[in-house]
């Protein structure tokens, strides 16, 4: 029987029927949270037992330094009648074969296994710094464009909305458009065009061409850039809008001018925001592949990309004497092709026949590839908390 | 009216607005305003929220150009006789000779010198020298030196509010400018940091012809030479303080003053 109000409790009522659904949505919510929480965990667990041993080791130096510092190489594992195991590289299979002698039994060669992982390695960062360099200097200015400068209206909706949407469109077709617009088309400077180049314009004493920049870490980080565009813009238009709007009248009534305020009473405001917002561009950009499976990556590449059969230097002189070539051979570094540890994690997940030591490869890969991120995401975050403990309003 | 009043003084005067129409897009906020304020007088804007006084006062520095849909209808508002909505007129120079405070305190996250010196600095005063001297004295004149003398590279954002706003009276006459508008300087402080604020009003009346828009009506008659009463957008009178307040002439400043205007 339902309790009703009475003169002496007006109150009186039945509620079990809303507690009970009250206790359902809010259980409904946790178990729904607590189920992201563990997975995430998983995740991280199952990378952490898999990959952490292939990265560090019992012995000093406790990193496996051979993982990290070699470049990744054809690994063969020769098996004795006794049924031991020998892991060697290219170089070493005869030797072992030999002292072996009729104890051997047989030979497995496993593709990318072997060796390290350092060209995947540099490979990413070449293409962050690239597409965080290009997508900051891009997404910056376009931010304080829309949000100190442009008039509210139509348009200004119009455009938020194609940034917004950008950021919805597959990576696969950025890396289709960084084909077709770096790796093919984009201009260089050449003193004969190539066959390919879309057109030529002279200019005396060289001639521009749009002939593209080849696969290479500038198509790469340029194409990347693109991609996380859309993020580093919306993000940083916000933290613009955050600086109060104080800040800008104080400031234009003393005096200054709209490019003196951004610079002196905005941006130095927003920049710990913004370098969030790279943040998450960084990790981005680290992880996409498709975009730089046609413009930058390779799956194999026995050289890293300063690597080339260039002759050396003169001795003689101090590295300034020839600071033309120094810097000309630096910028080459960004006209090589990589190798990535997205696409290189792919590659051995999907492109090989599948053991137990293309596996390890592969866990060794994706553990590296985490704790890159994480670290690069923290510095920022270090860096952001501390411009953030300067700048308080 | 202002135009009724016989003006005491007998100069010609420094800001004269003349007709003065003002909108936000299609919204007219000011009709018709007619003021003309005396150099080094104490002139105190009074109205309900919304009546438009922050515009006009926000015009004479051409502050409001910042909102994007504000425009000028007609009319003009002329300093020394130069119409400040003129286009041979630069904005950055009238800024500079036009200080404004505002309503909330607001330094910038920097040090106490550098909030001094931002005027100055973003003029192209690079000279060390210069720039102390300029500090200390806008500091002193805002009685605010002896309290931040030895630290004057913390945070502005570390000193009291009453401070803070100080500060921002002293960032605005590091510039000397000869104007110096405030839009409800003590609105966002407490009785006793407002006291202060009006104190160094009067220290500093003589040398600088205020505008202060205002809510407190003690504060008006504790302050000001005269009086601008604004309702709805229309100057309805502007005479003498204290005649304002003692013998208004119109009785919507009447009823405002006694608190029975709706």
């Amino acid at each position: 029987m339902n309790p009703v109000p009475t003169a002496e409790n007006p109150f009186a009522g039945d509620n079990s029927g809303i507690q009970k659904r009250e206790t359902a949505a809010r259980w409904a919510l946790r178990v729904g949270s607590y189920i992201v929480v563990i997975i995430t965990l998983a995740i991280m667990l199952h990378i952490f037992i898999k990959g952490a041993p292939v990265t560090f080791q019992s012995k000093w130096p406790f990193v496996n330094t051979q993982f990290l510092t070699e470049l990744p190489s054809q690994l063969h594992v020769i098996e004795d009648k006794q049924g031991n195991h020998y892991e060697t590289g290219v170089n070493g299979a005869d030797a072992i074969k030999k002292q072996l002698g009729d104890n051997f039994r047989s030979e497995k060669t496993i593709a990318y296994s072997g060796g390290g992982i350092l060209g995947p390695i540099v490979g990413t960062a070449l293409l962050v710094i690239v597409s965080v360099g290009v997508a900051l200097f891009l997404g910056v200015a376009c931010a304080i464009y829309l949000s100190e400068y442009a008039k509210h209206g139509k348009f200004l909706e119009m455009v938020r909305l194609a940034i917004l949407n950008l950021a919805g469109v597959p990576s696969v077709v950025f890396g289709l458009f960084g084909l077709g617009a770096f790796v093919l088309t984009a201009p260089v400077f050449v003193d004969v065009p190539a066959d390919r180049s879309v057109f030529a314009i002279p200019l005396g004493f060289t001639t521009l061409s749009f002939e593209g920049w080849d696969t290479c870490v500038l198509s790469g980080g340029f194409t990347l850039a693109f991609v996380i565009l859309p993020v580093i813009i919306t993000a940083s238009e916000q933290c613009l809008q955050a600086v109060p709007q104080g800040f800008r009248e104080t400031s234009m009534a003393l005096g200054a001018t709209r490019w003196q305020t951004i610079r002196y009473s905005v941006l130095p405001f927003a920049t710990p925001g913004i370098l969030t917002s790279s943040i998450l561009g960084i990790a981005r950009a680290a992880g996409e592949t498709a975009p730089i499976m046609f413009t930058a990556a390779l799956a194999f590449k026995d050289k890293l990309p300063w690597q080339k059969d260039l002759p050396p230097l003169p001795a003689d002189a101090s590295i300034f004497a020839h600071w033309e070539q120094s810097v000309s051979r630096f910028l080459g570094i960004f006209t090589e092709s990589v190798q990535a540890l997205p696409y290189h994690i792919y590659t051995l997940a999907a492109k090989i026949p599948q053991n137990e030591y293309s596996e390890r490869a592969q866990y060794g890969s994706v553990f590296v590839f985490l704790v890159l991120v994480a670290s690069l995401a923290a510095s920022s975050v270090l860096l952001r908390k501390r411009l953030r403990a300067k700048y308080r309003w | 009216m202002a135009a009724e009043t016989p003006a005491p003084v007998s100069e010609e005067p420094l800001i004269q607005v003349e007709k003065f129409n003002y909108a936000y897009g299609d919204h007219q906020v000011l009709f018709d305003v007619d003021l003309n304020m005396h150099s080094k007088d104490v002139m105190a804007l009074i109205g309900p929220s919304g009546c438009g006084k922050s515009t006009l006062i926000r015009s004479i520095n051409r502050i409001n150009d910042l909102v994007e849909s504000a425009r000028v209808v007609s009319g003009s508002i002329k300093i020394d006789g130069v119409d400040l909505y003129a286009p041979n007129v630069d904005v950055i120079n009238l800024r500079r000779n036009v200080g404004m405070v505002f309503q909330k305190y607001n330094p910038f996250p920097r040090s106490i010198f550098e909030n001094a010196v931002y005027g100055l600095r973003v003029a192209g005063i690079k000279d060390r020298h210069d720039l102390e001297e300029a500090a200390e004295r806008s500091l002193k004149s805002a009685a605010l030196w002896d309290e931040v003398k030895d630290r004057l590279h913390e945070m502005a954002t570390g000193l009291s509010g009453g401070q803070q706003q100080r500060l921002c009276i002293a960032r605005a006459i590091a510039l000397q400018p000869r104007i110096l508008l405030m839009d409800e300087p003590c609105a966002a402080l407490d009785p006793i940091a407002t006291a202060r604020i009006e104190e160094l009003i009067l220290q500093l009346r003589g040398q600088y012809t205020f505008v202060i828009v205002t809510h407190n009506m003690e504060q008006a008659k504790r302050i000001a030479d005269r009086t601008a009463f604004f309702y709805k957008g229309k100057l309805i009178e502007e005479d003498d303080t204290m005649t304002i307040f003692n013998r208004p002439n119109d009785p919507l400043t009447e009823s405002y003053i006694t608190g029975r205007l709706a």
